[in-house]
């Protein structure tokens, strides 16, 4: 036992002494979505220029915003990639241990699809028939919220199949699950008409929301709104908590993070649709196919010009206080948005990325090489 | 199984026909419970039989999975082609400095090159698909080829280019077989696919062994994705786990059969080593994750940290192993050294480790196999990360060879499949050979009494 303290204290006094001297590779954590397109372009990076390659972790657009926000010092990553915007907490979070400046990049979209095996019959759905066949509370018959009663996809609409609601998923700890719960699940439920009036009401309209949320029969949704909010609360809050709840009783599987898996799945089941980011559907086009949702098929040109309306904004940000410490920070920066690696025909175009518009994009590159400041 | 009771109801002897009714009838009790006993052995050996037969099937479909499927990694797609290292073009000379070259423009150079050689090719886009048959870190070979030797300039090579992986996939499954669209494994366009058909025909196009999956490191580009990093990210783990882990775990196992009296705190101690070795190694990984990169401050992802945390998975493994090694030398060997006037430190050190020692290592060899399997801890601790360069220190960012199965299995690419399965391949021949090395050992040193 003394020798296993002294072999600790030994080793801890060793990596002590590596640990001081300053990191001469970035390093970078964050999400799994932008993982596949930060790894290519710091692999590139390394290669083209005289700085090491970059080490890329997938940590969770979550938990690399909070290694992140953790503090500054070479101990802490320099950059996080995340596949939706920062929180406000998470940035209080970041002011708090004094990483005061960062700078924010849009790099692109990526798609979420709902797609099934090919050979099976693609589907035509609508957000709102994604919203009734998937959300945990859905409008029963009186108008109230009920448990979703449906079973089968001709239950939620009587033009599609009688087969049996089957969506294999990310569990909820991953970003593609946030999004597809709030672009397709909340984007369906805001077309059901009292949740869009509630959502339209402000929080010094109580006596409306009363109104709506006992038609409604939410009154414990919005008790949870108002816990969390206190007065503050909206209409707005409540439905994003109905909106975004995914059912629970066997319909929607968690399928882990895995999206290879999933898209194995799928071809040993036709009847199953599985949600992944458009990447996946890309590259194994041979063995699914994405279904058609609000009358757009999940392709390329869709994605980029919004007509396909699931999809979400890919980023990245970058601790201002490390640049000029850890070498090679701004010089990445400058490469991940040159046009070479994500305009219209940059190799991460070819990876899959859904690249930004022409007036974004310029807006994106000026601000991003400008080490302009993040402010929320 | 008496079964003597005679027909005493006349209180007379039984008759001879009596007796030999009764034999008879044993007899045939006999052979009945004697069928019924030989069946039961038979049921058994065939269950056991049956067992190991399934276990045998399952390790088979694992096994010729994964070698189907990873085989063709082993090779790789090559592609001949004619360059002219065109001094004008380049703007070098065979004179040129390493710097010259390096900042000359190889990316043109390259696209120009296989643009003479496709003449009618002048569409933008399929200009783009025509590179897009070749590696995008041609243009870099080319420039490492020429600083290798830049004597190069102004001749003309044949080059044996790398394939893109599309290129290679295509190639190695789908080509020149009669495939329905549903079985054709293929991310290329018609257009590409007809260069692929004059290229195979005009026999540039050449299969070769994959070296490239031994030299190079971990890449985004499946084709020129390795495995060197990860197997040295391996060692340099498995090396510190094993400087901290033998030393710490023979002393305990010493210590505690040797020396310590049986008490309270010695029993108390033993069920702990044994429960720890039942604790999952994703807890060691939180445990490190917490005391040396949150507590100690030291820097994620390096071998190091891995090696401390593999330690402390693999220390009750060996402690148990070890002890039970300590425990089969028998006293009397003990009792003669310090019948001769030996001191215990002595009879330990020069009778009982020396005789224990094969069984020791054993368990050690057995708990690296083990480490060496290992990705939940290495998790927690950043070790399951993207890693371009291949690590030359314990305290360089690396990954270890389950990580990297781990993170190849993750990637959307369609190249990547065959590449983890022979990455898993690599890793299954280091553990047979550990564990046959074990097997060997024990078989070769080990003494009886």
């Amino acid at each position: 036992m003394k020798k296993l303290i002294l072999g600790l204290v030994a080793a801890a006094s060793v990596a002590n002494v590596s640990n001081a001297t300053a990191r001469d590779s970035i390093s970078v954590v964050g999400s799994s979505t932008v993982y596949p397109f930060a790894t290519v372009v710091a692999e590139r990076f390394g290669k083209a220029t005289d700085f090491k390659a970059p080490k890329v972790e997938s940590t969770g657009s979550g938990g690399g915003l909070k290694l992140f926000c953790k503090g500054v010092g070479v101990a802490t990553p320099d950059i996080t990639n995340s596949s939706r915007r920062i929180k406000s907490g998470e940035f209080e979070d970041c002011q708090k241990n004094g990483v005061k400046e960062i700078v924010e990049v849009l790099i692109g979209y990526d798609g979420i699809v709902l797609a099934n095996a090919k050979g099976a019959a693609p589907m035509q759905l609508s957000r709102k028939d994604i919203y009734m066949a998937l959300a945990k509370m859905v409008p029963g018959p009186d108008g109230k919220l009920i448990d979703n009663p449906n079973k089968t996809w001709r239950d939620v609409n009587a033009a599609l199949p009688a087969t049996k609601i089957e969506v294999l998923g990310p569990p909820p700890t991953s970003g593609t699950r946030d999004a597809f719960a709030e672009l397709a699940l909340e984007g369906g439920a805001r077309e059901v008409e009292e949740i869009a009036k509630l959502r339209g009401l402000k929080a010094d309209q109580a006596e409306e929301i009363a109104a709506v949320v006992k038609k409604l029969g939410i009154e414990s949704a919005w008790a949870a709104a108002v816990k969390k909010k206190g007065d503050k609360a909206k209409g707005k809050d409540v439905v994003k908590i109905i909106g975004r709840s995914v059912r629970e009783d066997g319909a929607y599987i968690e399928a882990g993070e895995n999206d290879n898996l999933i898209v194995n799945k799928l071809v040993a089941n036709p009847n199953a649709l599985g949600i992944f980011g458009f990447s996946f559907l890309d590259q194994n086009s041979d063995k699914v196919q994405g279904s058609i949702i609000d009358g757009n098929a999940p392709t390329f040109d869709a994605i980029a010009e919004g007509s396909y309306k699931v999809s979400r904004p890919l980023y990245f940000y970058v601790k201002k206080a490390h640049i000029g410490t850890v070498p090679g920070i701004q010089e990445y920066l400058n490469t991940f948005v040159s046009e070479d690696t994500i305009g219209p025909d940059g190799y991460l175009i070819d990876k899959g990325l859904i690249p930004l518009g022409d007036d974004a994009y310029i807006d994106m590159s000026s601000g991003a090489k400008a080490l302009k400041n993040l402010a929320l | 199984m008496t079964d003597s009771s005679n027909t005493a109801s006349n209180d007379s002897m039984p008759t001879p026909v009596e007796v030999d009714q009764a034999r008879a009838e044993l007899a045939k009790r006999r052979a009945a419970s004697l069928k019924k006993r030989n069946a039961a052995e038979k049921r058994f050996q065939w269950a056991g039989r049956l067992s190991i037969a399934f276990g045998i099937a399952c390790v088979l479909f694992l096994f010729t999975d994964i070698f189907s499927k990873g085989i063709s990694a082993f090779t790789q797609t090559y592609i001949d082609v004619e360059i002219t290292f065109d001094a004008e073009q380049l703007g070098l000379t065979p004179q040129s400095t390493e710097k010259e070259i390096k900042a000359a423009s190889f990316g043109s150079f390259f696209k120009k090159s296989l643009r003479a050689q496709y003449p009618e090719i002048t569409e933008r886009k399929a200009k783009r698909q025509l590179y897009a048959l070749f590696t995008s870190d041609m243009p870099l070979i080319l420039r490492n080829m020429v600083v290798a030797d830049p004597s190069l300039i102004g001749t003309t090579q044949t080059i044996s280019m790398i394939a893109d992986d599309d290129f290679d996939t295509y190639y190695k499954h789908s080509y020149g077989k009669n495939l329905g669209p549903d079985e054709k494994i293929s991310r290329l366009n018609e257009m590409q696919e007809n260069l692929v058909h004059q290229l195979v025909r005009s026999g540039a196009v050449k299969k070769k062994f994959n070296s490239i999956l031994f030299t190079n490191s971990d890449s985004r580009e499946p084709e020129l994705a390795g495995i060197k990093g990860a197997i040295m990210g391996s060692i340099l783990t498995l090396f510190v786990t094993l400087i901290l882990s033998f030393p710490i775990a023979v002393a305990t196992a010493i210590y505690l059969e040797e020396f310590a009296p049986t008490n309270k705190i010695t029993d108390f101690i033993e069920v702990n080593i044994n429960n720890l070795a039942a604790v999952p190694s994703v807890i060691f990984g939180l445990l490190g994750l917490a005391v040396f990169i949150n507590f100690f401050g030291m820097p994620r992802s390096v071998p190091l940290i891995g090696g401390f945390v593999l330690t402390l998975m693999t220390l009750p493994t060996i402690i148990i192993s070890s002890r039970a090694a300590i425990k089969a030398v028998p006293p009397s060997i003990r009792e003669a050294a310090l019948g001769m006037g030996a001191s215990k430190v002595q009879t330990v050190v020069h009778h009982v480790l020396p005789l224990a020692m094969p069984g020791m290592l054993t368990g050690t060899i057995i708990g690296m196999a083990q480490a060496l399997g290992e990705t939940a801890p290495l998790l927690m601790i950043g070790m399951v990360a993207f890693i371009v360069d291949a690590p030359s220190g314990i305290t360089d960012p690396a990954t270890v060879l389950p990580v990297q199965i781990f993170l190849w299995s993750d990637s959307p690419e369609r190249a990547f499949v065959e590449k983890t399965s022979a990455a898993i391949m690599v890793l299954l021949t280091f553990l047979i050979c550990m564990n046959s090395l074990a097997v060997w050992l024990r078989k070769r040193l080990e003494r009886r009494w």
